[in-house]
């Protein structure tokens, strides 16, 4: 099913949480709401499954108006950060419960709720209460009941959220996979880049109730249409700084410069914003043509075998992401490189521009 | 070898506790036993009796009746204020400037003393000059709860439901709205209905607050004393003498010591193991 907003808006006591939003998911995709708390990813999702009216403009499902459609009409179902699934129920009544509610026989329910146990792992807790599982269990649980159902929207708000690490990254391989097979389109909010770029499939970028921009993920990543988009996706925060650009030299505050060429020669001279992604900052280069910073290191961070650097350079305080180990000190003066073909360069308003 | 050191000194730490517990329990629960199974008389002289005061009070008419009495008091007020305080938490708002409105009505009638209580609803029940006893009687209603034993009953039964279900309402009210609006959005999703949503979502969250609304309106319901005393002192004849009155009468009106104290020991055994049983049934499934 494809879902399309159509210029909604939603306020609430005089507060807009979503400003007027087009946005229209691919049919049988896997779509990613990315954006920081309170962006409006949950708002959207709300929208979408109909448990909030929009002030304004209308959602369509395929052809068909369903902006007034009351949520238990829609093919929709949803899987919350909280593990949601009724308390005094087994896991097997769990899974069921919408079928029941669908009324669909008890054959087909029991032959239903057995294939999706299988596919979830959670055959051999289906007599046991959700009290009685980890949080793993529960949350997998939650998400055999949003499968069961054969919706054609899945909503995933922050699924993952509330899970630990190992039971994170193993759910998060396992629900692309999930999900490809049943035609549904999915919606995935999260607040982490990483988790965006890993799922795959489609990507939005929410800032402050706005989409900011929509298409496929890693396309999104490497060319986001402007600062806010990039600074949406990207972990560490993109490293920003002032730059002018005088004929065919780029100055950086005035200090370090290098030579431009292609297409940027022909842009106008005068201020831009330039962009540097932490992992294009790097302590070591073979690159001669490499633009050299120095910065002051404030903090460094080392995490198994990466490095995180963070340096005060002129009024900006950035970040490098890199491969490898390096206890710099702190205080000390060290010099960082970048690719100046691998930046990202922005005019003053913050849009990108093409090379 | 971990080296333990010794230190006498702690026991200073401990013996304000131990003081505290031997004279606010302990001894006052010994002397009731002591007088449980032994003849008291004056310039204290006793008299073994061995249980013979217990097999008394176990086989006593008089005991039955208050027992039942009091089982029918308990369980009359229970089925009434549980599902009213459930009731009117889940008509309570959850959010807006009302809410503070609501829980302090609800708090004033557990804030008025018990001895009040009973003359608050005494004076209001009187036939003659009481607001509800003469308003009864004037739209041709015989009702005089001071001869009445319905009428008691109902003015006994009333009164506790008027000072007590705000204590359920208020636990019941803490359950709900510590559930997750998710779980509300998940049934909405599902197709539940709003009796659905009360029976899977919000009656098995609120199980272990109202295990606890219950358990409390059952111990002190059992104790009751001050408000019936106030009330009817336990009449008219003895149809609203419950357990507690009538062991102050047997204690200090007859000073019968031995009966009173074995009574006393039974009484507390049959809340302790009705409590017990009942908290152990319910928390049967909780991890």
């Amino acid at each position: 099913m494809s879902i399309e907003l159509k210029g909604v808006v939603k306020t609430k006591d005089a507060e807009t949480h979503i400003y007027e939003t087009n946005l229209k998911l691919l049919k049988g995709g896997f779509n990613v709401l990315l954006g920081t708390t309170l962006s409006g990813k949950t708002t959207l999702m709300r929208l979408m499954a109909g448990l909030e009216k929009p002030t304004q403009g209308e959602v369509w499902f395929n052809e068909e108006n369903v902006t007034g459609m009351a949520v238990q009409k829609r093919s929709v179902s949803m899987v919350y950060q909280a593990f949601v699934n009724y308390p005094s129920h087994s896991v097997y009544d769990n899974i069921a419960s919408p079928l029941k509610v669908a009324g669909v026989s008890k054959s087909e329910i029991k032959k239903r709720v057995e294939s999706i146990a299988d596919l979830l792992k959670l055959t051999p807790m289906l007599n046991r209460m959700p009290a009685e599982l980890s949080g793993g269990q529960q949350q997998r649980t939650a998400l055999a009941r949003a499968l069961v159902k054969n919706a054609e929207l899945v909503l995933l708000d922050e699924p993952l959220a509330n899970l630990d690490y190992k039971l994170r990254e193993e759910l998060r391989d396992e629900l692309p996979k999930l999900f490809a097979g049943s035609g549904a389109t999915v919606v995935y909010a999260t607040s982490e880049p990483m988790e965006a770029l890993m799922l795959g499939g489609h990507t939005a970028t929410l800032h402050e109730g706005r989409v900011i921009q929509y298409g496929e993920t890693a396309e999104i990543y490497r060319s986001p249409n402007n600062l806010t988009s990039a600074t949406v996706f990207s972990h560490p925060p993109i490293n920003t700084t002032k730059v002018i650009k005088k004929g065919n030299e780029l100055f950086i505050q005035d200090i370090s410069c290098c030579k431009i060429d292609g297409g940027l020669k022909n842009l106008a001279d005068g201020d831009y914003i330039l962009g540097v992604r932490p992992h294009h900052l790097t302590p070591f280069s073979t690159d001669e043509n490499a633009v050299r910073v120095k910065g002051v290191v404030k903090v460094t961070e080392i995490s198994g075998s990466d490095s995180v650097i963070h340096i005060i350079f002129g009024d900006c305080s950035w970040v490098s992401e890199s491969h490898g180990i390096h206890p710099y000190k702190v205080g000390e003066t060290i010099d960082l490189f970048m690719n100046i073909n691998q930046c990202l360069l922005f005019d003053v308003q913050g849009d990108l521009i093409p090379v | 070898m971990i080296n333990k050191t010794t230190n006498q000194k702690a026991w200073l730490f401990v013996i304000p506790v131990i003081v505290l517990v031997a004279f606010n329990a302990l001894i006052p629960l010994m002397t009731v036993v002591n007088y449980s199974v032994q003849d008291t008389f004056g310039n204290n002289l006793f008299f073994w009796e061995g249980t013979k005061w217990f097999e008394e009070v176990l086989s006593s008419p008089r005991f039955h009746q208050s027992f039942m009495r009091q089982m029918a008091f308990t369980g009359t007020i229970l089925l009434i204020e549980i599902p009213l305080g459930i009731a009117v938490a889940l008509a309570m708002p959850r959010k807006g400037p009302w809410v503070s409105v609501c829980l302090i009505l609800m708090a004033l009638p557990l804030l008025i003393p018990w001895n009040v209580v009973g003359a608050m609803w005494n004076i209001f029940a009187l036939p003659d000059i009481g607001l509800l006893g003469y308003s009864l009687n004037a739209i041709g209603i015989d009702y005089n709860f001071t001869q009445g034993p319905i009428a008691a009953w109902i003015t006994t039964v009333m009164m506790d439901v008027w000072h007590w279900t705000s204590l359920v309402v208020l636990l019941a009210y803490a359950g709900l709205v510590s559930i997750p609006d998710a779980y509300y959005q998940a049934a909405k999703i599902d197709g539940a209905s709003n009796w659905a949503v009360f029976w899977r979502i919000q009656l098995p969250k609120m199980k272990r607050v109202l295990t606890i609304a219950i358990l409390l309106r059952f111990m002190d319901s059992f104790n009751i004393y001050t408000e019936p005393f106030v009330l009817t002192g336990g009449g008219p004849g003895n149809t609203t003498t419950f357990l507690s009155i009538d062991l102050v009468k047997i204690a200090l009106g007859q000073f019968d010591l031995g009966h009173a104290g074995a009574m006393s020991l039974i009484y507390f055994f049959i809340v302790l193991l009705v409590s017990w049983v009942f908290y152990t049934l319910m928390m049967r499934n909780e991890t």
